[in-house]
């Protein structure tokens, strides 16, 4: 987990660098800060469970299994990205090892989740769907019916909110009365806990759990994962007005990387371990990078192709 | 050939792809155990009972998008609207999920999804119960849009729409579901694109949609008695739309006509005429007419709702007008 939770970070640096130098064309949220829950999440899942992502769904997609050099290239609008340049930083996909795709629109990663694990139920697949969302997203109706379906019909789903008390730059507080995410699954009749969206062995513990009880038929569970984004809502976006500069520095001390190297040099590892790790992800991320920036634009020609099925 | 109601053939063919593949599932309002408010499941639940018979809740952006992701994650989904117009709830996930996915994952997801309800204004259905919508569909890349008018075109292109691994709008106008007509025994199959000549004519060419085939065939009926020869045409898909065959026919009568129940602006017939126009202009002898619906919202009162529905008088008077240009 600390390899990916690195993964992340490294890729996302690396992104925001090239954000900077004017060589990204669109939009780049980051999950710095973040970092924990997709990796504390995905650590529980198989190659065959599936992930509906969100606009912040670099973490997810790198969780989740995706290579670095897959997904820079299409931040980059390359044809070597995961969906062949078409989507940019919001649209990735890679459904061959389950990641089914982040998404521009607040709220169906919920739904979503809940009908291919509907499928899974129907088809008797033993199947997994996850759904990631921010708190945003609790006050779209996407989660009343998507979370009460689920909920109803007993699926194989988890639904993981991600919440870092701002949609985009709305604090969460001042267009909800009641801010516990997690209390709100009682009023659908499915458990909700509550973590520390920073601590990673804490998002993996009540995640397996909640993983264990969808696999084996119990029903989705809500986990509110509260934590914090420490860059601006998207790259270049002005930060400034909506949150105090003495909040990002409180949330950057509970860093959830360097929270996790504390735990890990405590009881595991020493300081030589993790400086090894840390080369082999910038090795990785920079290779991807110099193969992202060597890589070709897609055919113009092939643009229209997919809109239907026969291609 | 033996008879069915535009219903019931549609149910059987539901009901042969349903024994055929077991991934198919249908969700809507009350199509369990009750069958149906316009009884299109009607036997089924208990043959296949309630995973694959969903009664949903009033939930449409929810049990919609939910059927987006069954789709995506191997199923395919029969989504009953009842009436289309419950379908405005959804239209954001269907615009931004349902009608992209395949494009955006580059092919490798697919979204074998039919989305089937009840179009067109009937008696006092009134506002709520009478929309049409095709035109939003066919102007979005990655929807068909299917509209039978016929009880064996009914279940032929409901079998190919749940076979097809794109989403598709199957839409059933109210005012055809009870007519009977002939519908072949065994596996019978109608591909998108390919529209049928619904009556042959020499003069004149009307292309009708849904319900409207019906009204056009009355007024050729009509005017064959004046020693008029209408040849009427039924797209049967709006999209893909076979403009190949309205060509073919306009080269040999050089005028057309167009009856569309639905609004004029932007519409089915806007894109029809425009096609011909692209592509046939030289063939015409007048300049494409076109007969629609009133625009405003469906009536409740029998005097105002016969009002705004084209009538076969005045699509016959269209005819004589542009036989007369």
């Amino acid at each position: 987990m600390y390899r990916t939770m690195l993964t992340i970070r490294r890729t996302e640096e690396l992104l925001v660098k090239l954000y900077a130098a004017g060589r990204i064309y669109g939009g780049v949220h980051t999950y710095i800060g973040e970092e924990a829950v997709a990796t504390g999440v995905c650590a529980n899942l198989r190659i065959t469970d599936l992930v509906f992502s969100t606009h912040r769904g670099h973490g997810h997609a790198l969780a989740k299994g995706m290579p670095p050099r897959e997904l820079i290239p299409e931040v980059l609008g390359k044809v070597t990205g995961c969906s062949g340049g078409r989507g940019g930083s919001m649209h990735l996909f890679k459904p061959e090892i389950g990641f089914m795709g982040s998404s521009g629109i607040v709220g169906p990663s919920i739904t979503l989740a809940a009908g291919s694990a509907y499928a899974a139920k129907l088809l008797k697949m033993d199947r997994v769907s996850v759904a990631f969302f921010g708190d945003g997203a609790t006050n779209n109706g996407s989660f009343h019916e998507g979370i009460n379906l689920a909920a109803a019909w007993e699926l194989p789903a988890v639904f993981v909110c991600e919440n870092n008390l701002y949609a985009t730059e709305v604090p969460y507080a001042t267009v909800t009365r009641n801010v516990d995410v997690a209390s709100r699954a009682q009023g659908y009749g499915l458990p909700g806990i509550s973590v520390d969206g920073n601590d990673v062995m804490g998002v993996h513990k009540a995640a397996g759990e909640a993983v264990r009880r969808a696999r084996s038929g119990e029903g989705p569970t809500l986990i509110a994962c509260n934590t914090y984004r420490t860059r601006a809502h998207s790259e270049g976006m002005r930060d400034a007005g909506y949150r105090a500069a003495e909040e990002i520095a409180h949330w950057k001390d509970r860093d959830p990387i360097k929270a996790l190297e504390g735990r890990l040099l405590a009881e595991a590892a020493t300081q030589a371990d993790l400086e090894a790790v840390d080369a082999e992800v910038k090795a990785l991320v920079e290779e991807a990078s110099a193969f992202a920036l060597s890589s070709q634009m897609p055919d113009p020609s092939t643009v229209t192709r997919y809109v239907y099925s026969e291609g | 050939m033996r008879e069915m109601t535009f219903v019931d053939a549609a149910r059987e063919g539901l009901a042969e792809e349903m024994a055929r593949d077991p991934s198919i599932f249908v969700v809507g309002e009350g199509i369990g155990a009750r069958g149906g408010n316009f009884n299109t499941t009607v036997g089924l639940f208990d043959l296949y009972g309630p995973e694959r018979l969903r009664d949903a809740p009033i939930s449409e952006r929810g049990f919609t998008a939910m059927c987006i992701g069954a789709a995506a994650g191997g199923a395919r989904p029969v989504v009953d609207f009842m009436f289309i117009d419950f379908l405005t709830d959804a239209f954001g996930d269907m615009f931004n999920q349902m009608s992209k996915l395949q494009w955006m994952s580059g092919g490798r997801i697919k979204m074998p999804i039919v989305v089937r309800g009840c179009v067109g204004v009937a008696p006092s259905n009134a506002a709520h119960h009478s929309g049409n919508y095709y035109p939003f569909f066919m102007h979005v890349p990655g929807f068909r849009v299917v509209m039978p008018s016929t009880p064996a075109d009914a279940k032929g292109l409901l079998k190919t729409s749940i076979r097809s691994d794109d989403p598709v709008l199957f839409l059933e106008h109210k005012s055809v579901l009870t007519l009977k007509g002939p519908v072949p025994e065994g596996e019978h199959l109608v591909p998108f694109g390919k529209a049928s000549v619904a009556r042959e004519g020499r003069d004149v060419t009307v292309v009708g949609i849904a319900f409207m085939v019906r009204r056009a065939l009355e007024a050729a009926e009509e005017l064959s008695r004046e020693g008029i020869s209408v040849e009427v045409i039924d797209p049967r898909t709006l999209a893909p739309l076979d403009i190949d065959t309205v060509l073919a026919s306009v080269r040999k009568t050089g005028r057309l006509l167009i009856v569309d129940e639905d609004f004029a602006p932007c519409g089915a017939a806007s894109e029809i005429a425009m096609q011909v126009m692209e592509r046939g202009f030289d063939d015409l002898d007048a300049p494409v007419k076109r007969v629609n619906g009133l625009f405003c919202p469906a009536p409740y009162s029998p005097s105002l709702g016969e009002h705004i529905v084209p009538t076969t008088t005045a699509i016959s008077q269209a005819l004589r007008d542009l036989l007369a240009e």
